[in-house]
């Protein structure tokens, strides 16, 4: 009778035990949901469409590949341009200072800043965001001949759309 | 599972275990530390910085994994009122602290060179913290009572309320932007690591599960002896002979061990 009675004690712990877990569980993913914005770290070009216009006071960071061909050297070449893509919307950022050494065209990167006139992104950083992809350099050479680059690059804009 | 739970059962099957898991450690360590230093080709971004990946990718996982030991352990011993299970869990805190402790390290002196920065506050990077937080938290915890059953209580209820942490850590990186890269290994589709660099990667991560087996055995044997040396002044087994047979030996850690166990 005794042995019973501990047994059903074991089991109103593990409930209690399960029950506290969801509740828990329910209330982080609450409190994570209704944070969004501020968990993410960088909005995509997409989304910075979407909430454009956006105040020039308003600090923030824009994430995406740096668009082949669109770096620019302006002046002394202190200051760059360069148009961050998420291959459905893009975004001008012009930068002043020294670029990451994995910045590269093809490449994701997160600048932060705020917005300027015409539309353009004025960073005062910017971080190179290195992707899930590791492989020799013979490798990659071999991707790209073959022609299967493209579809890394297209599931790293993919993933920067989030 | 009770059966396994006793001390004295413990203490022989992990003593038949050890020399072996001594042994392949000492391999695989030999073996992983070779090819990722020396004999795995570098990055074609990152050139020799990729190193760093062998030592930090299992680092996260065993700081993650340590972690959910900790939990389910803290888990039996509120459900089933377990010492051994509340012993193993105290054991593995530190452990699984010191390994969140090195992923972060690590991913630091990584970020640097390749991020152009030492820290971000996004999502991955922010829980790994919080990770090391509950670990730290969990270890002041437990030894902030006098009477070490309410502190092991107190300890396994944050343990398992952190246990939320480390779905959050995982999937961090896809569910929200972050400058982490997302999943290389454990995602669908395979991994996106080459096979060169997975094979040393993988061997660093066994070799640092059997430190950590070896780690937890050493530190859960030290719990025991100390609590029946414990058990044995109390008996005042000291004041009058010495210890006659093996027998008795193995029957005082099961008493000293279950003293507060049978309620």
């Amino acid at each position: 009778m005794s042995l019973s009675r501990a047994k059903s004690r074991k089991r109103q712990r593990m409930y209690i035990v399960m029950a506290a877990l969801l509740a828990v569980g329910a209330a982080a993913a609450l409190a994570l949901t209704a944070f969004e914005d501020s968990v993410v770290f960088f909005f995509s070009p997409t989304e910075i469409a979407e909430k454009s216009p956006i105040d020039p006071d308003q600090r923030l960071r824009v994430g995406g590949l740096v668009e082949e061909g669109s770096l620019k050297k302006l002046g002394g070449g202190e200051t760059v341009t360069f148009i961050v893509t998420d291959m459905a919307n893009a975004v001008t950022i012009s930068y002043t200072g020294i670029l990451p050494d994995l910045f590269r065209e093809g490449q994701g990167v997160v600048a932060e800043g705020h917005m300027g006139s015409e539309g353009q992104f004025i960073a005062s950083e910017v971080l190179a965001k290195h992707d899930e992809n590791y492989m020799p350099p013979e490798v990659a050479d071999s991707l790209k001949k073959s022609g299967y680059w493209e579809e890394i690059e297209a599931r790293n804009a993919e993933q920067m759309r989030n | 599972m009770h059966r396994f739970a006793k001390p004295s059962v413990f203490l022989k099957l992990t003593g038949a275990m050890m020399p072996w898991v001594v042994a392949l450690t000492v391999i695989l360590t030999a073996a992983g530390l070779y090819l990722a230093l020396i004999g795995s080709p570098v990055d074609y971004q990152q050139g020799n910085t990729v190193r760093i990946m062998y030592i930090h990718v299992p680092a996260a996982w065993m700081g993650l994994f340590c972690y959910v030991g900790m939990a389910l352990c803290g888990a039996m011993s509120l459900i089933w009122k377990h010492p051994l299970a509340d012993i193993c869990a105290r054991a593995t805190a530190p452990v699984g602290a010191t390994f969140t402790a090195l992923t972060l390290i690590t991913g630091s002196l990584w970020g640097e060179p390749m991020w152009g920065t030492w820290w971000v506050w996004d999502a991955r990077l922010t829980s790994m913290l919080i990770l090391l937080f509950l670990y730290l938290g969990y270890i002041a915890l437990v030894n902030a009572f006098d009477d070490p059953e309410r502190g092991s209580k107190a300890g396994s209820a944050l343990a398992l309320v952190g246990a939320i942490n480390v779905p959050i850590v995982k999937f961090s990186v896809d569910w929200w932007n972050t400058l982490h890269q997302p999943a290389s290994v454990a995602r669908m589709g395979g991994p996106t690591i080459d096979p060169s660099m997975l094979a040393p990667l993988l061997i660093m991560a066994f070799a640092f599960t059997g430190y950590y087996f070896i780690v937890l055995v050493l530190r859960v044997r030290l719990e025991l002896n100390q609590r029946r040396i414990r058990a044995l002044q109390l008996s005042g087994l000291f004041d009058e002979r010495p210890v006659a047979s093996g027998d008795h030996d193995e029957l005082a850690y099961d008493q000293g061990h279950n003293a507060g166990a049978s309620k």
